[in-house]
Formats: structure tokens, C-alpha cells, sequence
């Protein structure tokens, strides 16, 4: 298990390395000079050398890496050019409303999605198997955007339970909880959908499996067996495509955040590479990355827990 | 114990059991012999109340004077796994990968017996040593990857007889085994049988395996049961014409002349291979030389893990040697792209598994046509193929069709006739015939013979079975531990037998007793 473990620790930390420097490599690419955005079409030549060398512009690119890099990992992420506030603390703020928001997202996704599932699979073939499966096409098939204005209409317009959008922050706990509600539940259907029907589909392959028979002529019934060996078995599938789902939810959950006017870093983000904000684009896509493999560490020591053969490769 | 009265099933408009009619005595063995297909494990299913879903099943199957076909599921669940217990064939798979062996043989007691986790887990203890897998090296917490088939297929046997049973099912429990596994697979059921009183009813297709096992004997053909009796008597007498098929294709030997011509075709010298595992090295050849003559067979024999299929891989030029040499006709036999393609198809495989070893998503025409890649494709390669799919004793219009339309005979004469269809010298054939019913196997023996006659073809016929190689190879190679042990012609090495692994596949192999053909 330390082998395995030490393993996928180095694989964690030679990706970091490679995304950073696409990152910045690629942001530095595209067309675009974020001085002479700040200053506008009319700026003189003179002016905007100097600001060019006051940003660091103009020294060559392997240096202005090392340079942030260098600088990221003291935990200084640099100063946006548009806000001349701290990156980091741009991107920390954000976090509070868009980690929460991902966190409840995919609890609410595995808590529908995992009896759905087990329903689809127990019952397949029969009525309530097709109903379940049918309910699932169809929240994969809905727009979230159509189904979160649906809720804001039903919920927020209409009964006036929940807010319609805005986050009023973290310092009273309940309203903010109650002002994610509405996203967290458009953001996770649709993954509860995706989810419950790789479940099952994992859990009908399990279920053909010899080890299946076998749990039979032990004495088990059926329900028990797909509880007891078919569920750990069909659960590999089911890890891959929620640590992927994670990814997506952090900073894919941007046309959420806007139907419900949310701070979240999905916004920020297009923000950013509208104003040409380099250093803000490239700091928060490296946070992401950094979630993104650190959700895939985190789903192979599960691979791991669940399969004791992938402990000893 | 168990008496089986008139029992048909029909699933899909098709009879599948056809008035079978059982009595399985407390303390006896009764073997149940026949062909895939003849309805053998319908008739244990049915017993079970497993039959596949959309089965129907009229007659009785008594236990207690309790009709089984008429009890609620519920019931049933508490009859499977504490009355009758049942292993199947496959013991590679039939346990759960991500449980540890304990919790598997102690789920049984802890359903059934109303035991906690420590008292089934201490009694899974006691159950494990009983057959054959003692504490210290094999503790609760192992996992099935961590044992090999023979072990896994204890564990299972284990997990059958946890509670003691009075009716013990075994579906081919060792045709997926190596000769000396089976045989100590077979021998502990047996003594279980005995010490248990519990009857035993053991399935296969090999007459062979039933003759030194079972009291009773019953013979399955097309879901009916055409003859039953006392071993010996049904090994004696043989009423019916199935049965006689049966047994006449068990020790089967096709005609042969073999007329091999120097200088031998295939040469290996001193070949080395090493595996680098995890846990070290492992040499899975250890100077092995041998050669193979010009229209020549040879056998290759060994248990599993010795090095026979390394063997075959580097003879194919699928895997690099770390020293030695390999000489096909003259040329070295290099891995990877060095080997020139007209080597390459000088020589073809012919796999164990006839469902595995072709895309399901292909005509039988472009499976067949795939070695022409090695030689450019003839512009008649469309007849080529017809008359390949003729000579393996199939119709040219064949070629039209997928993979699954075949039965596993046929898709072995269709591996045949894709090793053929370039006119290799030399054909490795790798346990091919293993896994295929006995009248089919010889059927394919016959076929291999009549192609060796008529192309002057070289094979080399590895198997774990002495007793299939018997019949095909003018030298047989016994193989242990990456080394050869033994040579010389099969009567020689099977009569008198010198080296211990040798004498072990011997006594392992089984036969019908000589008294009684």
C-alpha cells in the first residue's frame, strides 16, 4: 500500500509540474498583450514600455517562469493587473462559494444517484427498472440552466422558500447555505443522472459474473448479493466517473453561477480572460488543475481500497 | 437424499431436460457424464432452482418429501448452501476478487448458522484446513489473486461444504485444473464424500475422470439421461450407442505416419527467459533446446507455470530470449519488428480458448484472411479462404458468417483453418484441444492428423494433458520449472517413466481402468 501510495504522490506532483508550465506557456501564447489592454488603443509607445517592464513583460519567458513559479509556491500567486488586488486572495474568495457549491453537489448526486442505481439494476427488465432509467435519460437529456430557472420559478418566484441568486457570504452560515441550495440541486441532477445509470450498467455486467452465482448457491438472495458482492465489485466505473465529475462541478458550474448571480470561480475566470488578466487566468486554472489531480489521487487510493489487486501494482 | 422424478425444462420453445429421473444416496458418488449442451448443468441449476430466467421446469426434485420446484424463493435460499452445496467450473472466477477468502467461506455460516463474524471466521478456519489449505501459509485474509486455480477451487469446495450439506454439486470442477491439480482436487472430494456421508454429484465430460471416481454412473445426451447404472456395469456393457461414442473417443487416437525429414525444421538452443516481477525475478526458461523435425510432432507437457506457453511465445517470436538461440529453417527467430514477415509466416498458433481468441465483430472471411498481412494479400484470397474453411470440414459459404453463429468445435477448425491459410511450416498448437468436448476433440485430432499428411506440417502440442498429447506427438518434452526433464517417444515416456514430475502427470492422468474397455 506505501508503494502504492508513494506511487501516485509522484505521478501528483511531476502532472503539477507539466500543467504549470503548459499553463503558463499557453497563456503567453495567445494574442493579446495585457499592457497595452490596461492602456487602451491610445497609449503611447513610451508609456507602455515602461509598463511592460514594470510587469516583467520584457524579460524572456523561461525566466518569467521560474519567476512565478517560484513565487506560487510561497504561496504568492501575483497581483492582478485589472484589480491590483492579490491573486490568491481573489481565488480564496471565490473558493468559498464555488468548493461548497461542488462538495454538496456531488454528495447530493451519490446520495440519489446510488438508489437509483441499485433500483435500476434490482429491477431490470421489469416495470420500475425502465422507470428509473427513463427519469435518468431525462435528467441527462435537460438543459441545467432550463432546469435551474425552472427551480428558481417554482422555488424562488413562486412559493418564496428560497432565494432567486446572490450569496450573501459566509458570516451568516444559514443564508449562505440557503442561497447554494437551489444551484447545488441544478448542479446535481443531471451528474445523479450520468451516475446512476454508470451504476447500474456497472452493476448488470457485475451481476452476469461467476462470483454472482456462487454468492446464489451459498443461500444469498438476490437483493444480497448485488448489495453485499455486486455493488463493491460495479463501484471502480462509478470512482473514475465522479472524480471526473468533481473537476467539471469546481469550475464548470460557471452557467449556474450566473443564473443564480453566484461569486463563484467559473466566473472569475471568464472575467479574466475577457479583461486579459493573465495572471489571474493562469493562477486560477493552475488551482483547478491542482483540484483536479489531487481528486484523481484522491479516487485512486479509493481504486485502492476497494481492490485489493490494485494495492500491489 | 435427493431424487430427481421426471424432471423437464423448457426454456424458449426448446426442451432443455427431458424426464430425468436421479437418486443421489447420502454417502455416494454419482457421476453425470455429457457433452456441452446435453442438459448436465440444466440438471444441476434445476436442483438449485437457479435455472435461467424464462426456464420452466415440470417434475419433481424431492428433498424431505418436499417437491423443490414448488418452493418459494425465500425457502430456497435457505436450502442453497446449507443443504446442498454446489462448485462450478471456473475457479478462477467464482470468487469474489475484492473479498478475502475468510469472509467468503464464513458468509455461508454467518447466513445460515446465525454465527457473528469472529465464531464463522474460526470456523471458515477449521473449514480451509480441511481442504488442504492449512493456517500459516494460507491465512482468512488472502485474497482469491493471491491463490492459484487449484487453491481458489479448494476455497470454493470449502465454501460448499461449510455447513455440511447432504448433497454436494460439482460442475466440472476441475476441467479448468492441470492433470495433477485435478487429481488432488478430486481425491479431496472424494475423502469428503466419504468422511460427510454426503452425496456427491459430479459432472463432466470426461468418462476418464468418472471411471476411478464415481459408484454410479449416469450418461446425458440432448437433455435425456439415455443410461444410468453402477460404474462398472455402464463402463461394461455400454447399451447405448452414446455411451460407446463416448468412450471410444475418450482415449482417442487419430491414424498417423509420420515420416519426418532431416534437418529439423525448428531448433532452440539454450534459450533463456526471465520475467522481472515485483517480488524479483523470475527465469521462466532455464536453458531449454529442442528441436522439431520437418512434418513432425511434438508434444510439449507440464503444469501450469512451467514455462510451456513462455515457450511457445518466444518460439512464435512474440517475446525476446536473454540468451540462447532460436532457428526457424535456418533464419533466427528475433522478437519485435527485426523479424522479417516471410519468417514471421513460416509459422502459426492455434490458442486453448475458441470463444476468446477471435473480434466477434468480424465475417469468418476477414478472421480467416488476417495472416495474409505477413505475405500480402492473393487476389483470390476469397477462394483461398473457401477452400480452407473445406479442408477444416466446413462450407465455403461459411465465410459469410460471425463467430458467435459457431459452436467451440467449430471455432477451433476455424482457428485451424486460419493458421493454415498461408501454408506455415510449423503450427504451435497451445492446449487447443483442451477445452473442447471429447467426441469433437477427436474429431480434431483426425483433422490435425489429415493436414500433417497431406501439407507435411511440423506441430508443436502443448498441453497439461499427457493423455491428449498421447495421441498426436511422435516425441513428447515434459516440462518443469522452465526446464526440460524428460524426452522420448509418448509409450516410452508414459509407460516407463523416469523423472518424478513425469511419473506425477502419469499417475495423474486420468483412465478408464483396463479391466473395464
Amino acid at each position: 500500500m506505501l508503494r502504492y501510495l508513494s506511487r501516485r504522490m509522484i505521478v501528483l506532483g511531476l502532472s503539477l509540474l507539466a500543467a504549470s508550465a503548459l499553463i503558463f506557456s499557453v497563456t503567453e501564447l495567445v494574442p493579446g498583450d495585457p499592457a497595452s489592454f490596461m492602456l487602451g488603443t491610445g497609449a503611447q509607445p513610451e508609456t507602455l514600455a515602461a509598463l511592460r517592464q514594470q510587469m516583467g513583460l520584457d524579460r524572456p519567458l523561461p525566466l518569467r517562469y521560474a519567476a512565478w513559479a517560484g513565487a506560487i509556491l510561497q504561496g504568492d500567486f501575483g497581483t492582478s493587473f485589472t484589480y491590483r488586488t492579490p491573486v490568491g486572495a481573489m481565488i480564496a474568495q471565490r473558493l468559498q462559494v464555488s468548493l461548497p457549491l461542488a462538495l454538496m453537489a456531488l454528495a447530493l448526486a451519490v446520495a440519489v444517484a446510488l438508489p437509483v442505481g441499485l433500483y435500476g439494476a434490482a429491477r431490470r427488465g421489469r416495470a420500475g427498472g425502465g422507470l428509473a432509467m427513463g427519469a435518468t435519460q431525462l435528467g441527462i437529456a435537460l438543459p441545467n440552466f432550463w432546469f435551474a430557472m425552472l427551480l428558481v420559478l417554482v422555488f424562488a418566484v413562486r412559493l418564496r422558500w428560497l432565494p432567486a441568486g446572490g450569496f450573501p457570504g459566509w458570516s451568516d452560515p444559514g443564508a449562505a447555505l440557503k442561497s447554494l441550495i437551489l444551484p447545488v440541486v441544478a448542479l446535481a441532477l443531471p451528474q445523479a443522472a450520468i451516475l446512476a445509470r454508470v451504476l447500474r450498467s456497472a452493476l448488470v455486467e457485475t451481476q452476469a459474473q461467476d462470483y454472482i452465482r456462487t454468492a446464489r448457491a451459498k443461500g444469498l438472495t438476490s437483493g444480497q448479493t448485488l448489495r453485499r458482492h455486486a455493488l463493491r465489485n460495479a463501484l471502480i466505473p462509478v470512482l473514475t466517473i465522479l472524480g471526473m465529475q468533481f473537476s467539471f462541478l469546481l469550475a464548470g458550474a460557471i452557467i449556474i453561477e450566473n443564473v443564480f448571480s453566484l461569486p463563484g470561480l467559473g466566473r472569475m475566470i471568464f472575467q479574466a480572460i475577457t479583461q486579459r488578466d493573465l495572471i489571474v487566468v493562469q493562477s486560477a486554472v493552475l488551482v483547478l488543475v491542482a483540484a483536479v489531480n489531487a481528486v484523481t489521487f484522491l479516487v485512486d487510493l479509493a481504486y485502492g481500497a476497494v481492490d485489493p489487486r490494485l494495492r500491489r501494482a | 437424499m435427493i431424487r430427481l422424478e421426471g424432471l423437464s425444462a423448457v426454456l424458449g420453445g426448446q426442451p432443455v431436460l427431458d424426464q430425468v429421473s436421479l437418486d443421489l444416496a447420502p454417502g455416494s458418488i454419482t457421476g453425470l457424464v455429457g457433452e456441452s449442451g446435453s442438459g448436465k448443468s440444466m440438471t444441476a441449476l434445476a436442483i438449485m432452482g437457479l435455472l435461467p430466467p424464462g426456464t420452466r421446469a415440470t417434475g419433481r426434485v424431492m428433498l424431505d418429501r418436499r417437491n423443490l420446484l414448488d418452493l418459494p424463493e425465500p425457502e430456497m435460499c435457505r436450502i442453497r448452501g446449507r443443504r446442498i452445496g454446489m462448485i462450478f467450473q471456473e475457479p478462477m472466477t467464482a470468487l469474489n476478487p475484492l473479498m478475502p477468502i475468510g469472509d467468503q467461506v464464513a458468509e455461508a455460516l454467518r447466513l445460515h448458522g446465525g454465527l457473528d463474524r469472529t465464531a464463522a471466521l474460526a470456523l471458515a478456519r477449521e473449514r480451509l484446513d480441511r481442504v488442504g489449505l492449512p493456517a500459516p501459509r494460507f491465512p482468512l485474509t488472502l485474497y482469491p489473486h493471491e491463490l492459484s486455480g487449484g487453491q481458489r477451487q479448494r476455497v470454493a469446495i470449502a465454501m460448499a461444504i461449510a455447513l455440511r450439506p447432504g448433497l454436494l454439486i460439482a460442475d466440472e470442477p476441475t476441467t479448468a485444473l492441470d492433470v495433477t491439480t485435478q487429481a488432488r482436487i478430486l481425491d479431496l472430494l472424494k475423502t469428503l464424500a466419504r468422511e460427510d456421508g454426503m452425496a456427491l454429484l459430479l459432472i463432466t465430460h470426461d468418462l476418464a475422470v468418472v471411471a476411478g471416481m464415481a459408484d454410479r454412473v449416469a450418461v446425458m445426451q440432448g437433455g435425456r439421461i439415455v443410461e444410468s447404472g453402477p460404474a462398472e456395469a455402464v463402463f461394461r456393457q455400454r447399451r447405448h450407442p452414446y455411451t460407446r461414442q463416448l468412450i471410444a473417443a475418450s482415449g482417442y487416437r487419430p491414424a498417423r505416419n509420420p515420416r519426418p525429414v532431416p534437418p529439423p525444421l525448428l531448433e532452440v538452443r539454450e534459450a533463456v527467459r526471465d520475467y522481472r516481477l515485483p517480488q524479483g525475478g523470475l527465469r521462466a526458461l532455464d536453458r531449454v533446446s529442442l528441436t522439431v523435425g520437418r512434418g513432425e510432432s511434438v508434444g510439449l507437457v507440464g503444469e501450469s507455470g512451467c514455462g510451456k506457453s513462455t515457450l511457445a511465445r518466444v518460439i512464435l517470436g512474440l517475446d525476446p530470449l536473454q540468451a540462447g538461440q532460436i532457428r526457424l529453417d535456418g533464419q533466427d527467430v528475433t522478437a519485435g519488428r527485426r523479424m522479417p514477415r516471410s519468417l514471421r509466416a513460416r509459422m502459426q498458433v492455434v490458442f486453448q480458448d475458441p470463444f476468446g481468441s477471435f473480434d466477434p465483430r468480424w465475417r469468418v472471411e476477414r478472421l480467416l484472411a488476417e495472416p495474409f498481412h505477413l505475405t500480402g494479400r492473393p487476389p483470390d484470397w476469397r477462394d483461398r479462404v473457401g477452400a480452407a474453411l473445406e479442408e477444416v470440414g466446413l462450407q465455403p459459404t461459411d465465410a459469410r458468417r460471425f463467430i458467435h453463429e459457431f459452436s467451440g468445435g467449430q471455432r477451433q477448425r476455424l482457428a485451424i483453418a486460419r493458421a493454415l491459410i498461408i501454408r506455415p511450416a510449423l503450427i504451435v498448437l497451445d492446449e487447443a484441444v483442451s477445452a473442447l468436448d471429447v467426441r469433437v476433440r477427436a474429431q480434431v485430432l483426425d483433422l490435425l492428423a489429415r493436414l500433417q499428411a497431406d501439407h507435411g506440417l511440423s506441430y508443436l502440442f502443448i498441453s497439461h494433458d499427457l493423455s491428449v498429447v498421447r495421441g498426436m506427438a511422435d516425441r513428447v518434452l515434459v516440462m518443469q520449472a522452465g526446464r526440460i526433464v524428460e524426452e522420448g517417444p509418448p509409450e516410452q515416456v508414459i509407460g516407463a517413466p523416469r523423472h518424478p514430475q513425469t511419473q506425477a502427470l502419469v499417475a495423474a492422468m486420468p483412465v478408464i481402468p483396463a479391466e473395464w474397455v
